[in-house]
């Protein structure tokens, strides 16, 4: 990374010191993973075999089970993540940025490393772990599919959380009524339609700062949403709080492939709607009029009035389209697993896609995986609690957010919103 | 978000404002939207800056209606909370069944669930007349103002960050961390009376500022965005510190299972100001000394300038010869400090018998709406506090009276916010004139480094 990357600093010595700081990041960041690799192996020394089991029984493609030795892989990626983390070292040296690629292979062999480790003497369902990590993302990429899309149109979308608990609680009210799931899916998304109205309004009409109306929002929903739980719901249960769930439907031919098909062809018709809805806003942001004048605003309102694009409307109904992906989002913690609703569900999932489309560096695809690998981080937690682990299990939680942090700060590659991200749009 | 580009060009135009800006009543617009918008009316917002002192600020805030939009979102909030309160009583749902034979019951039906409940809450929260004299009909208001104290702590705390233009949303994780802190030193150390309830307070105010410093220096050295890291650092503080509450060894009490510390050692506790009948400790003391503190910080001392005038201008502030990056860092780890201190004034005042990983009770949100309806000064945050407290105290006793949902009071509270924070709303809501003809941007609390023409 370069000077240009960091306008923040603010007097010339700082600036020098920073620059040597700043491109050292990946190396840093690769050693002191190596060295914790290195340190799990040495003192945590687990002395029996780690089985990958690839395939369940009931596949049509039945793959065998992988089993290594768990000292021996220990080491062995212990000495493969040295070896890139002094190629990094070499980049560096030579002025050359470390790649992306470096830094994916470094994370897999890492986390196989570490999973060979944790898991020593018991067997991971390795289906059954990709499928809860793409199951727990759901919510995720829904929510940050709207961060995107509002982010890139210039609106801080702060009250993702709120969307989604909105989408959950009027799904689960609206199902439970008229017993039919799409009913609910509907009544979710015009709940996040109603909660991104509000934040519109508030941040495009008003100019209310857009991150405190967020706030705000997430406040106001829980509110609401828990009012009506105790007050309505708790007294009603059987009627307004029973919600019908979507079925698992298995895609023919797909969900046969080995590994692939059982993670992402088995599922409900909420996760084949998200393949769908990621796939629509990657093309639309990018290969469309509408996505092309959507950046203009988000990147620069004034060229984009300019040529007559009117701003404010622009981003009005773009929050509000959002706003309809979120709530969509919020259906999978109730309709989409058949879960009564309950006080404050989603539980943070809302930041988390906020997260996402931070690390995800404001790109549909890239927030999409950033929210798959917080669904894996949390479904690993989940999984290894199972068969015990050694790590506690608030370290698993934990890291999504510590990755967070250490993407926003520049470790991992280099993030960069909108330019008129957050900023109201004053017709002069 | 982490990034800012700079436009050189666009400097001497800020900065031949700046003197301005900082010496007389601060207007945050013409900052963030440069020289083109007229003069506003001056804003609370920039009250203490005024050096004529507060209480002309507050006449001229009557004069020019702030103080009246407060008023009148706290009344919509409440009408909002009326209607929703009617709507879900039963009786009132009964009695609207048979609406077109007998209008009058329907109308006495909601009369009798609104009028019950708010005069629940009023009494929960300020006086009761059924109790016995007024020593006991008092209580209600001392208990509001122990509900308040953390209230006004994190609050200035996320106040003071605002006005250095940052948002410190990570008040969940810096109470938590404050308050792990501060009960380890409480439960765990031998020390004697005063001396260990001193010792217990720096510490959990030391390490609110430490976990709050961590999203300041990001900011500073990398441009990490204060939102997203002070966010996630509440999630790393919660799970951190559930770890540790369920550790024998760090916090976990000795010979338990749950997830609890031991009862803080008498010597580290609070003392009770009025005695044992009321629930007010010696945190609100501290409270009412924090407030002090940032309003001689913000309005008299040397740094205060320099964080007023990075929150108004970054670029200006720079340009002036502040060290804008140092100016986050000190401003994050006074807010943490001031946060950590609510987290301080649960596990040592209000919550003496061991805490779990739920004592921050959502005063790290709460502590942002405070901050925003006290306008980011001191004493409209202490006031913003009680008022809050009073919610919260009386909530309780609504609940427990008229089976009203505490949650009811996070209704209340955000749309006070909202209303708040959108004038030209509730000056239509109630057809006032807009003291501005043209419809002017409204202040943000948080000035953001912008980019100016």
């Amino acid at each position: 990374m370069s000077i240009a990357a960091h306008p923040h600093a603010l007097d010339e010595p700082v600036v020098l010191e920073k620059t040597v700081v700043v491109s050292w990041k990946a190396p840093i960041a690769y050693a002191v993973f190596t060295v914790l690799l290195l340190l799990l192996v040495l003192f945590g020394s687990r002395d029996a075999s780690t089985t990958f089991r690839l395939s369940a029984a009931t596949d049509a493609v039945k793959l065998g089970d992988v089993t290594v030795p768990a000292v021996l892989t220990g080491w062995v990626t212990v000495i493969l993540l040295a070896i890139l983390t002094v190629y990094s070292v070499i980049l560096v040296q030579a002025k050359r940025r470390v790649p992306l690629w470096l830094t994916v292979v470094f994370a897999l062999v890492f986390m196989f490393g570490f999973l060979t480790w944790a898991a020593a003497g018991s067997t991971i369902p390795v289906t059954g772990l990709l499928f809860g990590a793409v199951s727990l993302a759901v919510p995720l990429i829904y929510g940050s599919l709207a961060g995107v899309i509002g982010e890139r149109v210039g609106v801080v979308n702060i009250a993702i959380e709120g969307q989604l608990l909105a989408g959950a609680f009027s799904a689960a009210v609206v199902a439970s009524i008229t017993r039919q799931p799409w009913l609910g899916l509907v009544a979710a998304m015009i709940a996040g339609v109603l909660v991104a109205f509000v934040l519109a309004a508030f941040s495009i009409k008003y100019f209310v700062d857009q991150v405190i109306v967020g706030v705000v929002l997430n406040v106001l929903v829980v509110g609401l949403t828990s009012f009506f739980y105790s007050q309505v719901l708790v007294a009603n249960a059987a009627t307004l709080n029973t919600p019908p769930r979507f079925d698992r439907i298995p895609l023919p031919l797909l969900s046969d492939i080995p590994i692939i098909g059982p993670v992402l062809f088995r599922q409900t018709v909420i996760v084949y709607l998200m393949y769908i809805a990621v796939a629509l806003v990657y093309i639309g942001l990018f290969h469309t009029k509408w996505g092309l004048r959507l950046r203009a605003v988000g990147e620069h309102p004034q060229a984009a009035d300019t040529v007559g694009i009117k701003v404010n409307r622009t981003r009005f109904w773009n929050v509000a389209l959002a706003g309809a992906i979120a709530g969509l989002g919020g259906t999978f913690f109730t309709i989409g697993s058949g879960i009564a609703f309950n006080k404050e569900m989603t539980a943070g999932a809302g930041y988390i896609a906020l997260a996402a489309v931070i690390f995800g560096q404001w790109d549909p695809i890239k927030a999409t995986l950033a929210a798959l690998l917080f669904g894996f981080a949390s479904n690993l937690q989940n999984t290894l609690s199972v068969i015990g682990s050694p790590v506690p299990s608030e370290f698993m939680l934990m890291l999504p957010y510590v990755v967070t942090i250490l993407a926003v700060a520049g470790f991992v590659g280099k993030s960069r919103a909108p330019a008129a991200s957050g900023r109201p749009y004053i017709k002069s | 978000m982490s990034d800012h580009s700079n436009d050189p060009a666009a400097q001497p135009d800020v900065e031949l404002e700046e003197p301005d800006e900082l010496t007389g009543p601060p207007t945050p617009e013409r900052a963030t939207s440069g020289p083109t918008t007229p003069p506003a009316a001056p804003v609370s917002g920039g009250k203490p800056a005024d050096e004529n002192g507060r209480w002309s600020g507050v006449l001229r805030e009557i004069a020019t209606g702030n103080a009246i939009i407060s008023v009148l979102a706290v009344f919509l909030a409440l009408v909002v909370g009326a209607i929703m309160i009617a709507f879900t009583d039963e009786n009132v749902q009964k009695a609207a069944g048979y609406f077109f034979a007998r209008p009058g019951d329907t109308v006495t039906a909601v009369w009798n669930s609104v009028s019950g409940a708010y005069s629940a809450l009023f009494q929960g929260s300020i006086y009761n007349f059924r109790r016995p004299g007024f020593a006991n009909g008092i209580r209600p208001l001392l208990d509001t103002l122990t509900f308040a104290t953390p209230l006004i702590a994190a609050g200035l705390g996320v106040g003071l960050a605002f006005r250095v233009g940052m948002f410190n949303i990570g008040g969940r994780g810096q109470m938590l961390i404050a308050a792990s802190a501060a009960g380890w030193v409480g439960f765990g150390w031998d020390l004697p009376w005063g001396l260990h309830m001193l010792v217990a307070v720096l510490a959990g105010m030391l390490g609110g500022a430490l976990w709050a410093g961590i999203a300041g220096l990001l900011k500073a050295r990398t441009g990490a965005h204060e939102v997203i890291v002070t966010i996630m650092l509440n999630y790393v503080a919660y799970y951190l510190v559930s770890f540790m509450l369920r550790t024998p060894g760090l916090l976990q009490a000795p010979g338990s299972n749950n997830p609890k510390t031991p009862a803080m050692k008498p010597t580290a506790v609070f003392p009770l100001l009025l005695g044992p009948q009321y629930s007010l400790h010696f945190g609100f003391i501290l409270a009412i000394a924090a407030t002090i503190l940032v309003w001689w910080i913000l309005s008299r001392s040397n740094l205060g300038f320099q964080f007023r005038a990075v929150g108004l201008n970054p670029n200006a502030a720079r340009v002036a010869g502040i060290n804008v990056s140092r100016m986050y860092v000190y401003a994050m780890l006074i807010s943490g400090a001031l946060v950590g201190l609510a987290g301080v004034s649960q596990v040592l005042g209000t919550v003496t018998t061991g805490f779990g990983s739920g004592i921050d009770a959502g005063i790290g949100f709460d502590a942002i709406t405070v901050a925003l309806l006290g306008r980011s000064t001191p004493w409209g945050i202490f006031i913003a506090g009680i008022l809050f407290g009073a919610f919260k105290a009386g909530g309780f006793s609504m609940q427990a009276a008229q089976g009203v949902p505490i949650d009811i009071i996070l209704v209340v509270q955000s749309l006070i916010v909202l209303f708040i924070a959108a004038p030209p709303l509730v000056r239509a809501i109630f057809r006032l004139p807009d003291p501005s003809h043209p419809r002017r941007r409204t202040v943000p609390n948080v000035t953001k480094e912008v980019t100016v023409k």
